[in-house]
Parts: C-alpha cells; structure tokens; sequence
C-alpha cells in the first residue's frame, strides 16, 4: 500500500475515534466561543480607544477562538498519539509494513478535525453575532484555510510532546503553559496598545501574535501581505520543526529494525 | 529467502540501562509447525524475548533466525512472516472489529475486497462474527484476545507469536483459544511460539517447553521429558490444624526433598515412590499430626521449575519487566 494510502487509513480510524468520544470535540468547539462571549462583554468599549483598529470588538475578538480552538486540537492529537503508544496500540502498527510518518501524521488527524468542524463554527457563529469580514466571502475562505493550516501545524506540537514523553497526562499537563503563551500575544490588544514593556516585547516575538495578526488582518484590515505572509510563515515553521521533531523522537520510541 | 518458518535463536541478550539483563544468552530452536511454550514468572524475560523476534526491539547481542531471516538485520522481512498478538491487547475501544480488520489489512496491503472476505472468514473462526459490527470496548476479555488473534491471522503468517495470551481469561475461554493455536499448528502448519506463565497452558499446548528465569532459559523439552527427568512422585499433605504446619514438614522431610505445595499445605518428593505413602502414614500418625488432606502428585512443570531454580512458580510474586 502507499504512504498516501496508509496515511489515509490511519488518518480515517483518527477522525473516527475523535469524533466517537463527544468529550473530546465540544469543549474544543464551545469554549472559544464563551470565552469570546465574555471577552465581548467586557472588553467592547476598548473599541472607543482612539485609533483602535475597528468600531466592532467582535471583528477584533474572533480570530481569537480559531488560534484557541487550533491550540485544543493540538493537545488532543497529542494525547490520542500518546494514548496509542502508551497502549501499545502503536506496537500493533509497527508490525504491518506502515511507515512512521504516516503512523504519525495519521494520528494527529483526529486533533486536526477537530479544528476544522470548530473553524466552520466559530466563522458561522461570528457571521450570525455580526462578524464582518472586509475581505469578503474570498477572505473568510482564506481565514478557514489559515486556521486550518495552523491547527495542522499545532498538531505537530501535540505529536512531538506525544512521542517524546508517551504520557497522555503529560501532554495535557503542557496545555495551561500553551495558554499562558496564547495572553502573552496580541490576543486581546493590538501590539501599539500594549502598555508594559515587558509584555509588549513578549508579544512582539510570540509566534501566536503574527498567527493573530494574519487572521485578524483577513477580518479587520483587508488584504496586506505584510500580515498574511508572516502567518504563513510562522505556521510552516511550527509545522516542520514540530514533525520533524516528532518524527526523530518516534525512532527512539519505536525501535523496529 | 526464507527456507523454513522454524526460529533460530543464538546467545540472544538485551540489556536494559547499565546492567538489566532481560534476556541474558538464551539459545534455542523451534522446528516449523511446533507449538513452543516459553514459561517463565513474571519479569523472568518472556516479553523482552518476543519483542526482540518480532523486531519491535533490537538485541543487544547475539542472533536470531524467524522463518530464515535475521530478526536485527531483515525487520520487513521477518515482520511480512509473522503475526503476533502482544501482552496487552492493544485495541482501540472506539472502533469496530471489522474496523481493526479493515485497518490492520490494508496496512498489510489486502485489498478493500479481501480485507471484507478475511476479516469475515477469521471473525467467524474466531466465534465473532455476531459481534464484529460492535465496537471494541463493549467486548469482554476473552473476545478482545480472540480479535486479537484473528488479527494476528490476517496476512496469513507462517510464524505466530503469542505474548501471554490467556491471561485473565475464564476457563472456558481459554479453552476456546488453545483449540484455535493447536488447529493452527496442527492444521495449517503455523509455527506458534507462546509465552505463558500457565504450567497447564504449557503443559497442554505445547509440543516443547523452555523454562526461562532471570533472562536465562533453565530447561528446554517435550513437557513429558522434562517431568520424566524430575522422576519421583510427591506428596502433598495438609494438616489438619494449621498450627502443624511445621511439625508435619519435618515428618515429611524424612521421605524426601521439598517439592512445590500451595501455601497451607508441605510436599515432598518421595524418594521411593508412591510405596512409602504407607510409610508415611504411619509416621504422621506416630507424631500425633491429625492430616485434613493428603495427595499423590505425578511431577509436574512447576517440579522441574523448582527443581531448576528453588522457587515455585506458583504463587510468585508478580514483578514487571524492565520497561525499554
């Protein structure tokens, strides 16, 4: 079989137990969304700040919940790889002639699924509460397939952290620090408005902020590569050092000769 | 090329950190079609030994053989010849059996028509087939160990490996999956190397033994050569009061050495046989030691692994394997 079609199969039975344990898919799709609910309610008014990029805090907000909803998949990926090694589930692939990237790539679809069907919703949801977005229908596309493109690449930090540590628990215990990470970024201010120093400076080299930044210039601004391109950019580098990363920490963990 | 599906095993070893030798140096041979039974207590190496055959773990030294290819040096060769069904059955809960069929063939490269008709085929062996459309984590122990040999079965291998397979499982169960591995040796010529902690299981299933403890292989042959070669029968009494426990051991150490017995009870190899039951008797009674139970023992497995190692291993204190 091929590498496409052994990525497939192991790709499909990731997607098929994901979306088989509710728990794992709702709170990746509902806690973005409350948490830009309440966001929008106490943060509108910063909308009246003199030079503050829109007049709607929730254009501002919801590009927010894709970079959250990607960080969530990332850690479920992460902890379905790590349960599947830790189970010995990874064993029984090593004995078929599958390779390991596709054992990895494949075990991480579940996780990226998820952020696509949460990607669909959060745009939905924000287009109903009055989202508008200047680049028009052509623009929301490019923001779902930004968004997407980052969780695929999140993924990648789930899968490495998976392998590395073979620990479920250990994956789900770096996922507060990823938050953290998230509110040290232009999350809920842009850059010019952030007051301290030191959270300026962390804002300014956090990758999550030009991820922010891009998406949010889909919504906001309108098309400016100086934003979309340093996206991209981030999310590929994120992608290939995080399997790459992955995939060499899989040698050690799987040692078949 | 393969010329057989036997297994060849040369001073095999694997260390674990500085100094965990798992498996330190055991030699073997099993002839295609056997049914080779690896017994052993838990941590004695059993597990780290099949890892090793089924390339999932590279030796630390020596040379082994599975249907003529080099277990270190020809890993997609010797994997395209074998199945295995490890200690953990390592199912997905969330998923179907005919689900793990369709993944587990098409990594084996089956097409979409033969994975439908094998899985079909081996589910039915296997007495699944009411259950193959249910999802994995409804099933009971022993239905996930069938799946999980029905999957080992999928590519038709020439070599089986089965990591404790019975385990936790009832009876009747048991019963079940023995049938099936002797069928598949005895039928279709599979070569079947089985590690158990079960003396029956050993006992039953396997045309040769090999006893391992420590990482080292103790006792290898038919299981009746090996009880033949212990040769007295033993005597296990149990007293009456419990409290004669000792008393009663010091009686019967006069007739011969110790032998395995269960927790409450003291047995003794016979020096002489089955005649010095009367004897016996008759010295009990001497000393007064009323006996709430008393049997004659034919040797058994547990005999010789006491005989190899002073344990029994009934009853051994369960320890885990190094972890790699």
């Amino acid at each position: 079989m091929s590498s496409v079609g052994q990525l497939a199969l192991i790709g499909r039975r990731s997607v098929s137990r994901t979306f088989r344990q509710p728990v794992l898919v709702v709170p990746v799709i509902v806690f973005p969304l409350v948490l830009l609910a309440v966001n929008a309610a106490g943060l509108a008014s910063i909308t009246e700040l003199p030079g503050f990029p829109t007049d709607r805090y929730i254009n501002f907000a919801i590009v927010v919940c894709f970079v959250q909803g990607a960080l969530f998949a990332a850690i479920t990926a992460g902890t379905e790889l790590a349960s599947d090694i830790q189970s010995g589930f990874t064993d029984r692939l090593s004995l078929t002639p599958v390779r390991r990237w596709a054992m990895l790539a494949g075990a991480t679809a579940g996780g990226a699924s998820i952020a696509v069907v949460g990607s669909v919703v959060y745009l939905v949801i924000g287009l109903i509460f009055g989202v508008q977005i200047e680049t028009g229908v052509l623009g929301a596309l490019a923001l779902l397939a930004l968004a997407i493109y980052t969780a695929v690449a999140f993924a990648g930090i789930g899968a490495w952290l998976a392998v590395a540590t073979g620990s479920p628990q250990a994956v789900q215990g770096v996922f507060p620090l990823l938050f953290v990470f998230l509110f040290l970024s232009t999350m809920n201010l842009p850059l010019d408005f952030i007051q301290k120093d030191w959270f300026k400076t962390i804002a300014e080299w956090n990758p999550l902020s030009y991820l922010i930044d891009g998406m949010r210039g889909l919504v906001i601004g309108g098309w400016d590569a100086s934003t979309l391109l340093p996206a991209v950019a981030v999310a590929t580098v994120i992608m290939f050092v995080t399997f790459a990363g992955a995939a060499r920490s899989l040698r050690g963990r799987v040692q078949r000769t | 090329m393969a010329t057989d599906n036997g297994i060849e095993v040369e001073g095999l070893v694997r260390v674990f950190g500085d100094e965990i030798r798992a498996v330190d140096g055991v030699d073997l041979s099993v002839a295609p079609g056997e049914i080779y039974g690896f017994l052993g207590p838990n941590g004695a190496g059993k597990s780290t030994m099949v890892l090793m055959l089924v390339t999932l773990l590279p030796p630390t030294a020596g040379r082994a053989t599975v249907a003529g290819f080099d277990v270190a040096k020809q890993g997609p060769e010797v994997r395209g010849q074998i199945g295995a069904a490890l200690q953990e059955s390592a199912l997905d809960d969330f998923l179907t059996g005919n689900e793990h069929m369709d993944l587990q063939g098409g990594l084996h490269g089956l097409s979409k028509n033969e994975r439908r008709t094998r899985g079909a085929e081996l589910m039915e062996r296997v007495g699944l087939s009411d259950a193959a459309g249910r999802k994995v984590g409804g099933y009971s122990g022993g239905m996930k160990r069938r799946l999980d040999l029905a999957l080992a079965l999928l590519h038709r291998p020439s070599v089986l490996f089965l990591d404790e397979p019975t385990t936790g499982l009832d009876p009747q169960s048991r019963s079940a999956l023995w049938a099936e591995v002797e069928r598949l040796s005895r039928e279709d010529g599979v070569t079947v190397f089985l590690t158990t902690q079960y003396l029956e299981e050993a006992d039953v299933l396997a045309d040769r033994v090999g006893i391992i403890d420590h990482g080292k292989l103790v006792a290898e042959g038919t299981p009746t050569a090996l009880k033949a070669g212990i040769g007295q029968v033993s005597l296990e009494a149990t007293p009456a009061n419990p409290n004669d426990r000792e008393k009663l051991a010091a009686v019967l150490a006069r007739f011969g050495e110790p032998a395995a017995a269960s927790p409450k009870s003291v047995a003794v190899r016979l020096v002489s046989g089955a005649e010095q039951l009367a004897e016996v008797v008759r010295a009990l009674d001497a000393e007064g030691i009323q006996v709430g139970d008393l049997q004659l023992h034919q040797p058994s497995l547990d005999d010789v692994f006491l005989q190899q190692t002073g344990r029994s291993l009934e009853g051994e204190e369960e320890e885990a394997e190094p972890a790699s």
